[in-house]
């Protein structure tokens, strides 16, 4: 190459990056999208990776999408090209049923310890669904949020990766039954398998812990867990999935019918100082788009949305307008402030404020989607280590320890596209961290 | 091409229970190599098929038993070509058990399978492009962190910047806003501190005043020129960050809110201007101003100049009023439509509300006017202040939005390919992937965008884009120099090959690549930069006189698939239908349902294909001839929100379905034998009827009357 005088620093001389494969690798704490996303990008660019997951499988909470907003395409998609990504990436490791117990140390070298759950099935299952023929106990459908049942033996979704079976240890009678060892011909069950703890050494670590809903029984007057036909916006991505407990019908859980209008009532929790302080900023857009599977299952049903803001930041107005160009979808600016049953036709009654028109509306409906905000996962049970939080259990710089990164909604509610970006940025620091101790 | 096929049939997960075992197993000695049979070859016997391989010297293996989508990992053998036939989620649960015609679809796939590890050849990698610099072209918030990312994680960097010194917008904003808890108040921005840090890190050429010319080559090693202050400069690359930034939208378009026409109605840029400057001042008298309007001019129902909303503007205001605040006897409206503060922003908004002295209201902005003195006159209606209102303030401030520099005509890299200079945008101008789940992709192999050029972002956006496109560009450099593709066939050995000696040089190959990966010579024949290629076949599909293929993925090898297929003659009873299905949607589609044990019709054969777009119309017209009764092309949606990772893939199968329709035409067949069914992943419910109703269509056709011919 050629340089020129006036150049302000030649670029040779680079310090070259420390032979790959030498390195500890990075621990990824969360399978779901952000973790994935984070491990992989890493592993790409050569880094050993290990994520550490809770549930049975990866893919955390956007396997339980029925769409993704704003292209309303199947989250399935990307992960089944994240997970043969991971499926061809020998630098990829991972623990399911796994949780961190403990972080210590510092950039480029930490310890990480972590407790292994039982899952009852070992590395032979071949899912095969034979176990599941015999087993006499079920459980709720955990991946359904509690709509429907399983076996005591599962497989957690027919997407699940890695596709291998688990026992559920609170609905099952292990071996007092047995009955699935009995009759499985790969040696894959063990019910005597005991919990484990698991140290593993770190370069760097990746938070991508996620979000869980907040709970929308402590919202008194919306009426969530006193009426069945008012349910959350995660349990209407399980309705409208045709792998979900309906098949993908929408039907009033009260009584199978199906639903012929419903209320999205916004900011379920958010953006008030009693349940959520902050915005959860994916609501708006999850609530526009679940209108849209309601209107594509039945012709004729109407959808309104009720909202203070509506939040579409950017192109994302763009899907806003293509949704409400149906004139089956309406929407109020207003807060919805309460609701009730009719005794005669067990219909929802919702009453709100209609702040443009200065005055309040009335509207009987069968279904009413609560727009529940988004909570940290760590609100309950933060890594312990040198890991800081804010006062809404979100990881933050300031405190947390260099070398640590969170990703995604560890760190704030973020929808699915910011999710991968912020994913990706901690995997571009875990490597800077791993690249700048190796040199010390 | 395999010299030793060797074959292992699995009894296990009711393989056994569903199939003629001992029939497989006689059509698999027609391979030539060992047959092997267990009731889990993913288990123990797994050693069986290295063993081989190891000892034996078989280097096809046809493993005939669960989908590939499971056990990759047991199956990985580097040494020799793996096939996998799907008797399991796609044959014996997905068909009654015990049938002449489930027993037919399990031996035909085999046969498939063994003709195309017979095909198959192992790839030599191209490796010859292993340049590891990262050129970040512009030098604004994005590009300063994306260079920052990449030298501190070992690589080289050159810069390039057009303005005389690095730091673009974010150099000149007052603060930004609020990045840590309690949230609640705008901050001093750290753009100086990166430049600084910047500046001292070993092997890291700034180039300011600067622009590329022209960049040639491919991943690995891009050729750059570029011109600057201190004259032209040659380096090459390995990977590029695009970070070119934003530009405000042309005053013009906000003429009706009196920018341009009234002297105190101004930017919010020329408010953050002044906010530098040390104090804001109307233009007409240079005294501070009293009141002060904000209005959100992009919000919802205001189309008028941009197709999108305001993804900072709504901050931008908040951030703003509160300077105008920092003066003394101040009051600051601020006028929106809605109020975009998402995540913890929430309590930046409630502590701006928190203050007295700014109010907000929604309203639309009627009319503008001066009045003498220069103070401007809003109308402004359906307020929350009491309907239409009158106001006069002392300065009103426009929030005008964030353009991408790819935007227009204007180009920064001068990319010398055929398919243009510039980066291909989405319709709203930015540089961006068009994908949820990968960001960063750009059409262009090794060219990743960061910050506003890819998407409007506030500045700590921007610093999390920039590291994020700076590990992409290493990626890809590391994977150029292993001579493996990257997204979303990520690892691939394999390219394409040209036949170059039957090229009849028509350019469809080189128009119909996604990805700009082929040029044309003097001769006007392709040539392919292969670290820019992401092996989808596209140009396979597109090539009229079949001269391009992979080692592992060829016309010939999906041809010599669909020949291998027996057809049943005189039996209406039992139709053929071919299924090519794309392997990342369809095809897993298929699995889920033989997950669910869901039943579909045993009539038809599926071969996976890389992209619909890769499918070749000479293979209908090969399905057709060798008897098949109908072909059905299971996809994904074309169309704006496409899924097709491949870009055109579905698309380019739709407008190849005129030359199809053409040939059956000519053959006096029936158009309806010949479908493309929209599938995505998730719809395996769909598949039994989607499929029955094929296979309905095509008896009450009748028999394709080439059978036996």
């Amino acid at each position: 190459m050629t340089v020129q005088a006036g150049v302000s620093e030649a670029a040779v001389g680079a310090q070259p990056a420390v032979a790959l494969g030498v390195h500890r690798p990075i621990v990824v704490i969360g399978g779901g999208i952000a973790g994935v996303t984070a491990a992989l990008e890493a592993a790409e660019a050569g880094y050993d990776v290990t994520i550490i997951e809770k549930n049975p499988y990866l893919g955390g909470r956007v396997a339980q999408l029925h769409k993704y907003f704003p292209k309303l395409c199947p989250p399935y998609c990307g992960l089944e090209i994240n997970f043969r990504r991971i499926k061809d990436n020998p630098r990829i490791r991972f623990h399911t049923m796994a949780e961190v117990e403990r972080i210590s140390g510092g950039p480029g070298n930490f310890d990480v310890t972590v407790r292994l759950h039982p899952r009852y099935v070992n590395d032979r299952c071949t899912a095969c669904n034979a176990c599941v023929a015999v087993c006499p106990s079920e459980r709720p459908n955990a991946f359904n949020l509690g709509m429907g049942k399983t076996k005591a033996i599962y497989l957690a979704h027919e997407m699940a990766f890695p596709m291998k079976y688990a026992i559920d240890d609170a609905a099952c009678r292990l071996s007092e039954c047995a009955k699935c060892v009995e009759v499985c011909e790969y040696d894959a069950i063990d019910l005597t398998m005991q919990a484990r703890t698991l140290s593993l050494k770190a370069g760097a670590v990746i938070v991508a812990t996620g979000w869980k809903p907040y709970d929308a029984s402590r919202i008194d007057n919306l009426g969530f867990g006193k009426f069945p036909d008012v349910i959350t916006n995660v349990m209407m991505e399980r309705l409208a999935a045709p792998n979900g407990p309906t098949k993908g019908r929408i039907l009033r859980p009260s009584n199978g019918q199906e639903v012929q209008s419903a209320v999205f009532v916004q900011c379920a929790g958010s953006r008030d100082t009693n349940h959520l302080g902050y915005c959860s900023g994916i609501c708006c857009l999850a609530s526009l788009k679940e209108a849209t599977y309601l209107r594509a299952g039945n012709p004729e049903a109407r959808a309104h949305i009720f909202y203070i803001d509506l939040r579409t930041p950017g192109t994302y107005e763009f899907f806003s307008q293509k949704v409400l160009s149906d004139d089956h979808i309406t929407i109020t600016k207003g807060k919805v402030a309460r609701i009730s049953e009719d005794p005669a036709t067990k219909q929802l009654v919702v009453e709100a404020e209609d702040i443009l028109a200065a005055g309040k509306v009335r509207l009987a409906v069968d279904l009413v989607v609560l727009a529940t905000g988004m909570m940290s996962s760590l609100s309950e049970g933060k890594v312990a280590g040198p890991v800081a939080f804010d006062t809404d259990d979100f990881v933050i710089e300031p405190g947390t320890a260099d070398g640590i990164f969170a990703a995604g909604c560890a760190k704030g509610p973020f929808d699915v596209a910011t999710s991968v970006q912020d994913a990706t940025a901690a995997a571009a620091l875990a490597i800077e961290t791993i690249q700048t101790a190796a040199r010390r | 091409m395999a010299k030793k096929t060797g074959v292992y049939v699995c009894s296990g997960c009711g393989i056994g229970g569903a199939l003629d075992m001992g029939k497989l197993v006689g059509l698999a000695a027609a391979a030539g190599g060992p047959v092997r049979t267990s009731p889990a070859f993913c288990l123990e016997d797994a050693r069986v098929i290295r063993a081989d391989v190891e000892q034996e010297g078989v280097d096809g293996v046809v493993i005939a038993a669960c989908s590939p989508r499971v056990n990759t990992d047991v199956f990985r053998l580097p040494s020799a070509f793996v096939e996998r036939v799907n008797i399991r989620e796609q044959v014996a649960w997905s068909h009654p058990p015990n049938l002449d015609e489930t027993q037919s679809l399990a031996e035909d796939y085999l046969r498939m399978g063994i003709v195309r590890a017979q095909k198959a050849s192992p790839p030599t990698p191209y490796t010859e492009a292993n340049e590891r610099t990262v050129l970040v072209v512009g030098g604004g918030v994005a590009g300063v962190s994306a260079a920052l990312s990449a030298a501190r994680s070992g690589f080289a960097v050159v810069l390039v910047e057009k303005a005389p010194k690095l730091g673009g917008y974010a150099a000149m904003l007052h603060q930004q806003f609020p990045k840590r808890p309690p949230y609640e108040a705008a901050q001093p921005t750290d753009i100086a501190a990166r430049v600084a840090q910047l500046e001292a890190l070993p092997g890291v050429m700034v180039l300011t005043s600067a622009h590329v010319e022209e960049i040639t080559g491919q991943p690995g090693r891009f050729t750059v020129r570029i011109a600057a202050a201190t004259g032209s400069h040659e380096v090459t690359a390995g990977a590029i960050v695009l970070a070119t930034g934003w530009r405000p939208a042309a005053t013009e378009k906000y003429e009706r809110y009196g920018l341009g026409r009234y002297r105190n109605v101004v930017t919010s840029m020329d408010l953050e201007a002044m906010a530098v400057a040390g104090g804001i001042r109307q233009p007409s008298d240079g005294l501070p101003p009293r009141r002060v309007a904000f209005v959100l001019c992009d919000g919802n129902g205001d189309d008028a100049h941009l197709p999108y909303g305001g993804s900072v503007s709504s901050l931008v205001a908040l951030k703003q009023a509160k300077y105008v605040r920092q003066q003394p006897d101040t009051t600051a409206f601020v006028f929106y439509g809605d109020m975009q503060t998402p995540g913890q922003y929430e309590y930046f908004y409630r502590s701006v509300q928190s203050d007295p002295g700014i109010l907000f209201s929604r309203g639309q902005v009627t009319s503008i006017a001066e009045d003498p003195g220069g103070r401007v006159v809003l109308d402004v209606s359906d307020t929350l202040l009491g309907g239409d209102i009158r106001l006069e303030v002392d300065l009103l401030v426009v929030s005008t939005g964030m353009e991408p520099s790819t935007l227009g005509p204007e180009d920064a890299l001068g990319l010398a390919y055929l398919q243009g200079r510039g980066v291909p945008t989405t319709k709203f101008g930015y540089a961006d992937s068009h994908f949820v789940c990968f960001p960063y992709e750009t059409r262009r192999t090794g060219i990743y965008s960061a910050g506003a050029v890819r998407s409007a972002m506030d500045l700590a956006a921007s610093v999390q884009d920039g590291r994020a496109a700076a590990l992409k560009a290493i990626q890809s450099i590391e994977k150029s120099s292993a001579g493996q593709a990257v997204h979303p066939r990520v690892g691939d050995l394999s390219y394409p090959q040209f036949y170059m000696h039957k090229c009849t040089s028509c350019g469809r190959c080189t128009q119909e690549c996604p990805f700009g990966a082929l040029e044309l010579n003097e001769k006007k024949n392709p040539v392919l930069s292969p670290n820019r290629c992401r092996r989808c076949g596209i140009c396979m599909g597109a090539c009229p006189v079949q001269i391009i293929s992979f080692n592992d993925y060829s016309v010939d090898m999906l041809s010599s698939m669909i020949k291998a297929v027996e057809i049943p003659e005189g039996d209406e009873e039992k139709p053929r239908i071919l299924a090519l299905a794309c392997e990342n949607d369809a095809y897993p589609a298929l699995d889920m349902a033989g997950i669910s044990r869901l039943q579909y019709p045993a009539s038809v054969r599926v071969i996976p294909v890389r992209c619909l777009g890769s499918v070749n119309s000479i293979l209908i017209a090969d399905a057709v001839s060798r008897g098949f009764d109908g072909v059905a092309l299971l996809g994904c949606k074309p169309g704006e929100d496409y899924q097709c990772h491949f870009i055109r893939g579905s698309e380019l199968l739709g407008t190849r379905m005129g030359n199809v329709q053409e040939t059956l035409g000519r053959l006096a067949l029936e158009p309806e034998r010949v479908q493309v069914k929209e599938l995505a992943i998730s719809e395996s419910d769909r598949i039994p009827a989607m499929l029955e109703e094929f296979v309905r269509v095509i008896k009450g056709i009748g028999p394709n009357p080439m059978k036996g011919f």
